[in-house]
């Protein structure tokens, strides 16, 4: 519909022009001819793929794989998937919930320092960040089953030092899983973090230093409102795959521990359940977005993208 | 008084260093089975240094074949993705058209799906279409996952660049093909190899999304799923750490070049 | 101006550009000569960028012509007219050294040997040495000669300047003025330059369009538009103005009396903006001087009696704020120069004036006296 350049405001002398430079009609369709095949594919194998998704949610739960599905609109998919597994829904918002928290305490800090402290290391810290997502996320999660065996050095010093009894452990507890999703999703949150403190100008910290603001008042007037949008974009990053995750829990934890994924994942491969799989999927997904509307609209930021 | 001070400024540093150091535990111990001579087969822990692991990496074929794989599935995925998703890019931060509010929510929402959805939902798709699940199918559920990475990922490089210039581009007889070629590619093309390796990473990594739609196929992860329950070759933590030698060589190289490059071009302190 | 146009002049004519519901330039008509020095000076958001963005095709005119001499170019696509662009910013290529830089255009015009041409320019901008630096290497009078010389290089019909030394400081700022008007008289390209800074566009012009919103209030010399400023709003943005409101109450032979607050004033009518209704008397503050007493007024010098409210000494002159009978306040500028006494605050002066140094504006009937407001810097010392 126009130009390709887009007019910045410039020192307050343009006048405000919500448009590029006006060529009307020059390119009026290529925008559509760029986004053709890019939104066709999303249409394709994620729109469609969903919607199909939600009318199998609604099938006939008396049929199968091999004898065929009904589409007979049986809502009641819906509250016998959460009267069936309501203890693993909740699980699943509980230990996310929890990692969160514990990311939250570790990745703040990392990333302020990297933003902040770091000097000429940054960008160093920052490779070191993305650095283990290098290796696969399946053999750090092995790792971690290492660590935290029963016969390994973690669980003898925790039950020398008495933090665990004798016959204390640590995997297959919840406390694995959690560190699990802890440790796996940690990057998401640090990165957009990091993204958002960096470009907090230090001259603020050192304004509200000089109006009477303690280091903590600082942070909670200038340097957390002001991180606020990366703030946002972590924990989304964040939440939401730890949520629907379900290998920490296969790996770190027993059955006890398991997590709606689990139960998903069990439905579609194992018990070829396939109306139930899709009912748990879409509970799952809402109330994810959900809780992502929800506290996109109490963090104030709409435009995380 | 002045320690109390030195650790005021910087105690959050020695917090990112134990943090970091979390997050590297996992690696070193992946590092350090790859040396390992396992006393059983069901065994993960150190019993004794071996270079052997290193030597014969591809002590089973099936393991090696589904690296290659995986390498086949990430470099046909992260050239579409890319493609695609750079185009995209270029759409939404250049024009203004009607529905965009709409395309960009289409964008956002994959990014907001948990994984397990969108493998499932997949899924049923390929087999109420009656595709046969393989090779392609994980390629076209890669793909679509990493579009929307690349398209943010690109699109924040393009608004952060100066408008300006590729007006000057113009102003000094550069057509709008050879403004894009000379001005517009060059500045906005370390966000796109961003974005390739990001896809590449994911792509290469991916289990949930795969798990539903491979049919038979093993990729990597799949191989290290099947194995786990098993146990694991220590031929595996060679390939973990190797893809992360290589991969933090690589992103190290670049970010030296880079500072080599700025370097150079700061100019001296006023 | 010239009446007639020649082949190179550069033509607005009836130029307009509306942004929905603002518009920012209207129905602008002007000619600037080939080889001139054109300057066009306005306050922020006046219209005078977009005006320049249109002439070099980055804007697209709502209505209205741009005409090259005889060819319109209204419609053609930036890299298809023989105009370059200095950038507010620059617009380095911070991807591309500087000998790119330059090259750029002539390359994209399919010239192959640029060697030589860069070189010269470079030389011409006294950046010889400089040719593999990167923008980012360079300082900020640095990047605004490699933005010039970029743009010299193709050697256009005209070059527009959009505030090229804006993010320069007062020291590079005055050193750049000058030698952009030496290398404009080097080249003899027309320049176009936009500007919010009266005294660039005084050095440097030889011709001042004085915008506000969106139209061309006065368009002349330097000197022309600031002894004898076409209306109120000239004689305030150029410069400083006292403007008395009174209403023109009669003539007498080649003058034109006013009459304001009851005291009746003469103009020169070849002064005179207006010859009747409601005007305003405008004296520069500079060329308003005191007098202890109105014994002391030359003859033929008009005055006025007050006193003096304020007096800041700002090194090269005086500013005094005088208080008249009537209750405005008149601002003063007396050149420390020592030949004239000073005076203190409190004190009854008398201001007097060669009635050929006032000029006479129309009013709108609302309009009040407006005063020069007094300013901590030597005004009027630097040209």
């Amino acid at each position: 519909m126009s130009a390709p350049a887009h007019v910045p405001t410039a020192s307050g002398e343009q006048p405000a022009s919500p448009a590029p430079a006006a060529r009307p009609g020059r390119h009026r369709f290529l925008p559509y001819l760029l986004l053709l095949p890019g939104a066709a594919w999303l249409f394709l194998f994620f729109v469609v793929p969903l919607v199909q998704l939600a009318a199998a949610s609604l099938y006939d739960p008396a049929g199968s794989l091999s004898t065929g599905y009904a589409l007979t609109w049986s809502f009641d998919n819906y509250p016998a998937a959460l009267q069936a597994y309501w203890p693993q829904f909740g699980r699943s918002f509980w230990y996310a919930g929890i990692a969160l928290v514990l990311a939250l305490l570790m990745g703040y800090p990392l990333a302020y320092a990297i933003a902040q402290k770091a000097g000429r290391w940054k960008h160093l810290l920052l490779v070191c960040v993305i650095a283990p997502m290098f290796t696969s996320f399946l053999l750090r999660t092995l790792a971690w089953k290492t660590i935290l065996s029963d016969n390994g050095w973690l669980v003898g010093l925790l039950r020398d030092v008495h933090l665990l009894g004798p016959d204390g452990r640590l995997l297959a507890t919840p406390v694995a899983v959690v560190l699990g999703l802890t440790y796996n999703f940690l990057p998401f949150l640090v990165l957009p973090l990091y993204a958002s403190l960096e470009r907090l100008d230090r001259r603020l910290l050192e304004a509200s230093s000089d109006l009477y603001a303690s280091p903590l008042k600082t942070f909670r007037r200038v340097t957390l409102p002001l991180s606020m949008p990366g703030l946002t974009a972590g924990t989304l990053l964040f939440f939401i795959p730890a949520t629907g995750d379900y290998l920490n829990a296969e790996l770190l934890g027993t059955p006890n521990e398991y997590m709606i994924g689990n139960v998903i994942d069990s439905a579609f491969l194992v018990r070829l359940d396939y109306p139930q799989g899709a009912a748990l999927s879409f509970l799952l997904m809402s109330a994810i977005l959900a809780v992502v509307f929800g506290y996109l609209r109490n963090a104030g930021t709409r435009d995380v993208l | 008084m002045r320690i109390s001070r030195w650790l005021a400024e910087h105690w959050v540093l020695g917090v990112a260093l134990l943090v970091l150091g979390y997050l590297f535990l996992p690696i070193a111990v992946v590092a350090a089975l790859s040396f390992n001579r396992p006393s059983s087969r069901l065994s993960y822990d150190f019993n004794e240094f071996t270079l052997d692991n290193w030597r014969n990496p591809c002590a089973t074929s099936e393991m090696c074949e589904a690296v290659l794989r995986s390498v086949q599935i990430g470099f046909l995925a992260t050239v579409v993705a890319t493609v695609l998703g750079t185009v995209m890019a270029f759409a939404l931060a250049r024009h203004r058209f009607r529905g965009r509010s709409g395309l960009n929510v289409l964008i956002f929402l994959p990014m907001a799906t948990p994984e397990l959805v969108m493998g499932t939902s997949l899924l049923a798709l390929f087999v109420s279409g009656g595709v046969p699940l393989g090779f392609w199918t994980i390629v076209i559920a890669h793909v679509m996952f990493c579009v929307s990475f690349v398209v943010v990922t690109v699109k924040a490089r393009l608004t952060g660049m100066d408008g300006r210039l590729e007006e000057a581009a113009m102003d000094l007889y550069a057509g709008e093909w050879q403004t894009f070629r000379r001005i517009t590619l060059p500045l906005v093309l370390p966000g796109i190899v961003a974005a390739a390796l990001l896809a590449f990473s994911l792509s290469f990594d991916d289990f949930i999304v795969t798990n539903f739609n491979s049919g038979t196929t093993v990729t990597f992860p799949m191989y290290v799923w099947g194995a786990a329950q098993r146990g694991i070759p220590p031929q595996v933590n060679v390939i973990g750490t190797a893809m992360f030698g290589v991969a933090l060589l690589l992103v190290l190289a670049t970010s030296l070049a880079h500072r080599a490059r700025a370097g150079g071009q700061r100019r001296p302190a006023p | 101006m010239d009446p007639q146009t020649s082949a190179g002049d550069l033509r607005l004519a009836h130029l307009t550009k509306t942004f929905g519901a603002l518009t920012a330039v209207e129905e602008l008509d002007l000619t600037v000569p080939q080889g001139s020095f054109f300057a066009l000076l306005g306050a922020s958001g006046c219209g005078k960028t977009t005006t320049l963005r249109m002439v070099a095709g980055l804007e697209e005119p709502t209505r209205g012509r741009v005409l090259l001499g005889d060819r319109d170019i209204t419609r053609l696509r930036p890299y298809k007219r023989p105009v370059n662009t200095v950038f507010q910013s620059y617009a380095l290529f911070p991807h591309l050294d500087v000998f790119e830089n330059v090259a750029f255009g002539l390359r994209r015009r399919g010239i192959r040997s640029v060697d030589g041409q860069v070189r010269r320019m470079l030389s011409l901008v006294q950046l010889d040495g400089y040719e593999r630096h990167h923008p980012a290497q360079l300082s900020g009078g640095q990047q605004q000669r490699v933005a010039l010389a970029r743009a010299l290089v193709n050697h256009p019909q005209v070059l527009l300047l959009d505030e090229p030394l804006g993010a320069l400081d007062v020291k590079l700022r005055r050193r750049m003025q000058l030698e952009l008007k030496r290398i404009q008289t080097e080249v003899g390209i027309t320049f176009v330059h936009v500007t919010h800074d009266q005294e660039e566009a005084m050095t440097m012009a030889d011709t001042v369009a004085v915008m506000n919103a969106g139209r061309i209030e006065q368009l002349g010399a330097p000197a022309e538009i600031y002894e004898f400023p076409a209306t109120a709003f000239v004689a305030t943005f150029l410069g400083q103005s006292n403007l008395i409101a009174g209403d023109v109450s009669g003539g007498n032979g080649g003058d034109l009396l006013v009459t304001a607050y009851g005291t009746r004033f003469s103009v020169p009518s070849a002064r005179s903006r207006a010859d009747q209704g409601p005007v305003l008397l405008g004296v520069r503050p500079e060329k308003l001087r005191l007098a202890a007493a109105a014994g002391q007024v030359p003859a033929g010098h008009q005055h006025v009696e007050g006193s003096i409210t304020d007096a800041f000494y700002v090194g090269v002159s005086t500013q005094y704020l005088l208080r008249t009978g009537w209750g405005t306040e008149l601002s003063v500028f007396v050149a420390n120069s020592g030949a004239q006494e000073r005076f203190a605050v409190g004190e009854r002066v008398v201001a007097h004036w060669d009635p050929r140094h006032a000029f006479l504006l129309g009013r709108q009937v609302d309009e009040d006296d407006r005063t020069a407001p007094m300013r901590h810097e030597p005004v009027g010392a630097s040209w």
